[in-house]
């Protein structure tokens, strides 16, 4: 049966021409849930995809000045209330075959932004800590990343920490870098992971990644809070 | 069962038996936790039993392959299937398995006088109370009540929990609406002093899991098994109880073997009139109200262009009309809505209407109330206080509130989300007080369906049973 798989409604087709004759992928969200999600569009910070009228935003600027580590970032999707509620579904409560939804986008992203710059890029999934892999049973920027046609390197590790999400700014800022370097990376890598909120994940990565000899570090995130 | 139990045995009985749990849900340290599972006393049991494309989540009972899905487990290198049914309470997947209690046997404390509530029942209330006590002392596996809206339905439960507190059973009150279980406890609590009593609902507090009177929606009843001597059913043909499957399952795995579960309902569906008319399910009615007056009676007012006008944010003139004629224009007043949208766009101009014909006296008396509203509890409290003289509203507010003295109204009956159930029971919501036994009840249409119809001829019915008495 073909159900939207957020929400669970059929999702019924009229046949047309266009569907009889030819194979189209099936959508996996209904129009309504589809709809919901909203791309971000127009104008957007260079380096981190935030709507933003301008070059480079505030933040990023900041960035610069504690010495900049990522190439750039390139987020899908707003982080609006639906985009939260699925993230919480897929991550939280581990409904993993959720990120079937953002499969499509997450693709063509990668073709638009990233295949033609770096044709010998390799994808780096942010590491779980063991704890959460016992609760979760399984990595979401893993997950996403094997949805690209890359090679996945397994590059990071991660030291035992708290919960990002349940930090302010501030302390996320703060803290110290919980990533280690497993497998040294000789080519460009792209981080892909489902949120990009100060940053600081995404730089902290980027910094163990430089520091032990990769050329150059990108960042594909699905939401951009 | 967030908090951790402390651990005596007789405890841990209390809080772990009767009850299927994944580990992260089993209240104990690490440690201990180690030591019951190697002494047997908690059994591992498989969450999923797969054979070989006919799948079960043992949980919710889910058997439909469109509801279960894959994982690639970053533990064990393997691919799982977990169940998307029931993922809300916790993911039940292949690689974890539920846990159920095989320690001691749980003792509940046997009470020679549980109830220490001090009213007195109506005739037809006790009739209706003694076949209830009766058929939870002959241990009856299923005992529907029929009793119309207002009929003082938790009254009457009384004597059948108090028969089972003085047995020493363990019992559970479920409702699908988690508004009915809130209701409820502050009024249960007070009639059971001496009684451990606590409510489970998404997002409730202080949750041990081990009283003896357990209130909960439907939904928490899928965590235990075995657990209840007496299990009542609240609202029995609310949305989503008579929809879901998986509830049907959980309200069945969560008795013993050996004993009564009672439906109530205001408003039974048809597989329930028809056991009733086969004689396989025993039952008892209650056609009249506690203050023994009939229900009122919903009046259909046709509007050609109701449903173009309503989406132009305008108001049909019958309405307009009928606002200054109402019979007794202090009674507050209920408007529903089909729809969330709807409620939102016409709160203005309902609110313009209902100044100009001082149906309030300022705009702040006026609010809407939909289920994702975040101010629902409060905004609900507010009107029963009289601080908020209208409200507008969605179908969730269709029963187990009660305000002594409404008129009701329904802006476009003829909608599909206003089954035959849905109606009768916002037809329920009028009228419940003694003071005030005979509240309006409008349906404003454009076109009747057979839902209004058979909601008033239900009414009809009722009021003509009642009228026997």
């Amino acid at each position: 049966m073909n159900i939207c798989l957020y929400c669970y409604a059929l999702l019924e087709k009229p046949l047309t021409w266009s569907n009889w004759l030819t194979i189209e992928a099936n959508s996996v969200l209904c129009e309504t849930c589809a709809a919901k999600l909203k791309i971000i569009s127009g104008k957007r910070c260079e380096v981190c995809s935030r709507a933003w009228n301008g070059a480079i935003c505030s933040d990023c600027q900041q960035w610069r000045q504690l010495g900049e580590n990522i190439e750039g970032n390139y987020s899908i999707y707003y982080y609006n209330e639906t985009m939260r509620d699925l993230i919480t579904q897929w991550k939280f409560r581990g409904d993993y075959v959720l990120r079937e939804v953002f499969r499509k986008d997450l693709q063509r992203a990668f073709e638009k932004q990233f295949a033609s710059i770096t044709p010998s890029i390799a994808a780096v999934p942010i590491p779980l800590s063991k704890n959460r892999m016992q609760e979760r049973g399984f990595n979401q920027s893993l997950a996403l990343a094997e949805m690209l046609d890359i090679p996945v390197k397994h590059a990071l590790g991660r030291n035992s920490g708290e919960k990002q999400a349940k930090k302010n700014r501030k302390s996320r800022l703060k803290r110290g870098n919980p990533f280690f370097i497993t497998e040294a990376l000789q080519q460009p890598a792209l981080i892909v992971d489902d949120i990009y909120t100060t940053g600081t994940t995404v730089r902290q990565a980027a910094q163990q990644l430089k520091l032990h000899g990769c050329p150059a570090v990108y960042s594909l995130t699905v939401a951009r809070s | 069962m967030d908090k951790q139990i402390p651990l005596t045995p007789a405890l841990l009985a209390q809080a772990l038996s009767g009850k299927r749990l994944l580990e992260d849900e089993v209240p104990i340290p690490q440690a201990c936790f180690q030591v019951l599972r190697s002494t047997k006393q908690l059994i591992p049991i498989p969450a999923i039993e797969n054979n070989k494309g006919a799948a079960k989540c043992t949980r919710c009972g889910n058997t439909a392959m469109h509801y279960f899905s894959e994982y690639s487990c970053g533990i064990c290198q393997k691919t799982h299937l977990y169940c998307r049914n029931c993922i809300q309470m916790g993911r039940i997947s292949e690689c974890k398995p539920l846990y159920s209690w095989n320690g001691a046997e749980a003792r509940w404390p046997v009470h020679a006088n549980p109830l220490t509530w001090e009213g007195q029942l109506t005739p037809a209330q006790s009739r209706a109370a003694a076949h209830l006590e009766q058929a939870v002392n002959e241990i009856i596996p299923s005992y529907l009540c029929w009793a119309v809206c207002g009929a003082g339905k938790t009254e009457m439960l009384f004597p059948a929990i108090t028969a089972a507190l003085k047995r020493g059973d363990r019992v559970a009150l479920a409702s699908p609406r988690v508004d009915v279980i809130r209701e409820l406890l502050p009024r249960m609590r007070q009639a059971f002093q001496n009684i451990t009593i606590e409510a489970l609902y998404g997002g409730s507090e202080q949750r041990t899991g081990r009283s003896q009177l357990i209130l909960a929606t439907t939904h928490q009843l899928l965590r235990y098994y075995q657990a209840f001597d007496v299990l009542i059913i609240d609202e029995v043909d609310a949305f989503p109880y008579y929809l879901d499957r998986s509830l049907m399952y959980a309200a069945k795995q969560a008795v013993k073997k050996q004993a009564t579960t009672l439906y109530l309902t205001a408003t039974p569906r048809k597989n329930f009139r028809l056991q009733m008319k086969l004689g396989k399910l025993p039952h008892v009615f209650v056609p009249l109200r506690y203050h023994g007056h009939l229900l009122p009676v919903p009046k259909f007012k046709f509007s050609f262009y109701l449903t173009s006008q309503l989406t132009n944010k305008k108001l049909p003139h019958v309405l307009l009309k009928w606002l200054t004629q109402r019979k007794n224009p202090k009674r507050q007043l209920l408007l529903f809505v089909p729809e969330i949208v709807m409620a939102k766009e016409l709160k203005e101009v309902i609110s313009t209407s209902l100044l100009e014909t001082n149906t309030i006296a300022a705009a702040e008396e006026l609010e809407i109330v939909f289920a994702a509203d975040q101010n629902r509890e409060e905004k609900i409290n507010q009107f029963r206080e009289k601080k908020l003289h209208a409200l507008i509203t969605t179908t969730i507010l269709e029963r187990g509130v009660t305000f002594p003295s409404v008129d009701v109204v329904v802006l476009g009956a003829g909608h599909e989300v206003f089954n035959e159930a849905a109606l009768v029971q916002i037809a329920g919501r009028a009228g419940r007080s003694a003071d005030d036994p005979s509240g309006e009840v409008i349906f404003f249409h454009d076109g009747k369906t057979y839902a209004m119809e058979k909601a008033r001829q239900m009414i009809l019915d009722m009021n003509a049973r009642g009228r026997k008495r």
